[in-house]
């Protein structure tokens, strides 16, 4: 029985080095796609509670552009990439091709641009998933909202609020080479799911 | 005593939060102008498995607030209740249970204040965005805010 709350060190480093390589994937993928290096700082896996979530990307008031993908499989979950506003705005003119600073306000191509940058990192952070587990963990269609943090994180939160006063968050922050882009990336698995993972590396 | 106190989910003080689908309750007597702001995630503490957090639910946060305010010195008879947030952050088609628990919020906070004979005098629920509210308990006025909706006083 692994519970979940109560993570050994080991099983702890074993969820950071696959959260590692899967963001190394994404910042992969990211740099190809926007053709900038970026840089991301080891991933954070702790048990935080709940209520200072909204905290690691600058308080619940700060707005935000959240893209959500639920996660499907045997370790279902959700996966949530936050960028604050200006670096949304800066992602954007890049993929679209313009000056910087263009962008004030998302249309409609816009937040289909930037959907697709989830999708594009949730898929190559799922796949280092399934090569060190072997249990595949397939991304929904994304949506986006763009708000407050403390509301959107509110989405992923509720979930886990079922179980406890505390969230286990697996969380890589990006940085592109000009500081022009930092995002945040948050897997939550599922209560229940967790442990399905770490029987999947073999470190129970 | 008008102050503003940041609440943090799943906490209730008098002051302000961003909320999504959780729903921030305002309590007060306008007469000995003693009040509380109550921030709930969920609507029912059947549903949890390990909280601790009697704050965190609407079946159990809103009784506690209401022995707070009145061990303060608020009147139940007198207690007026607003109350903002229940949103969908993220539309989704096929929409889970859990993705709509902002509606689900918003009908049990009504069911209950009613249970507890407690007067519904303002509600600013529902949408798909995010909101900060804040109560200022010289005079009851419950201000909620977004970021491109304005900000209005209900």
């Amino acid at each position: 029985m692994i519970d979940e709350l109560n993570l050994s060190p080991i099983q702890l480093d074993a969820l950071r080095e696959i959260g590692n390589v899967g963001a190394g994937n994404s910042a992969t993928a990211l740099s190809q796609i926007i053709n900038k290096r970026i840089d991301m700082n080891v991933p954070k896996v702790a048990l935080v509670p709940i209520e200072t979530v909204p905290d690691l990307v600058g308080g619940p008031d700060t707005i935000v552009v959240g893209v959500f993908l639920r996660v499907y499989g045997r370790a279902p979950g959700n996966i949530l990439f936050l960028l604050p506003q200006k670096s949304a705005f800066y992602l954007v003119d890049t993929l679209m091709g313009r000056p910087h600073g263009t962008t004030t306000k998302l249309d409609f191509m816009d937040e289909s641009a930037l959907m697709e940058i989830g999708n594009i990192l949730s898929g190559a952070y799922l796949n280092a998933f399934f090569n060190f587990t072997h249990i595949s963990m397939l991304p929904s269609i994304p949506a986006l909202a763009m708000d407050m943090a403390g509301a959107i994180l509110n989405v992923i939160l509720v979930q886990l609020g079922q179980m406890g006063d505390q969230a286990l968050v697996i969380e890589t922050e990006f940085l592109a080479e000009d500081d022009g882009i930092n995002g945040h990336f948050f897997l939550v698995p599922d209560p229940g799911s967790l442990a399905i993972l770490i029987k999947g590396v073999g470190v129970e | 005593m008008a102050s503003l106190i940041r609440v943090g989910m799943a906490d209730y003080k008098v002051g302000r939060a961003g909320l999504g689908s959780c729903i921030g309750i305002s309590l007060y007597d306008p007469q000995t102008k003693i009040g509380g702001l109550l921030h709930i995630m969920l609507p029912d503490s059947n549903q949890a498995r390990a909280s601790d957090n009697p704050a965190k639910f609407a079946d159990t946060g809103l009784p506690l607030m209401l022995n707070d305010v009145i061990a303060m010195g608020a009147s139940k008879s007198r207690l007026v209740a607003k109350i903002a947030g229940g949103a969908q952050m993220f539309a989704f088609s096929n929409a889970t249970d859990i993705m709509r628990v902002g509606t689900r919020n918003a009908d049990t906070v009504k069911k209950i204040l009613q249970r507890m004979g407690i007067r519904l005098i303002a509600e600013d629920t529902g949408g798909n965005y995010g909101r900060t509210v804040q109560i200022d308990l010289s005079n009851g006025v419950y201000k909620v805010k977004t970021i491109d909706r304005g900000e209005k006083d209900i």
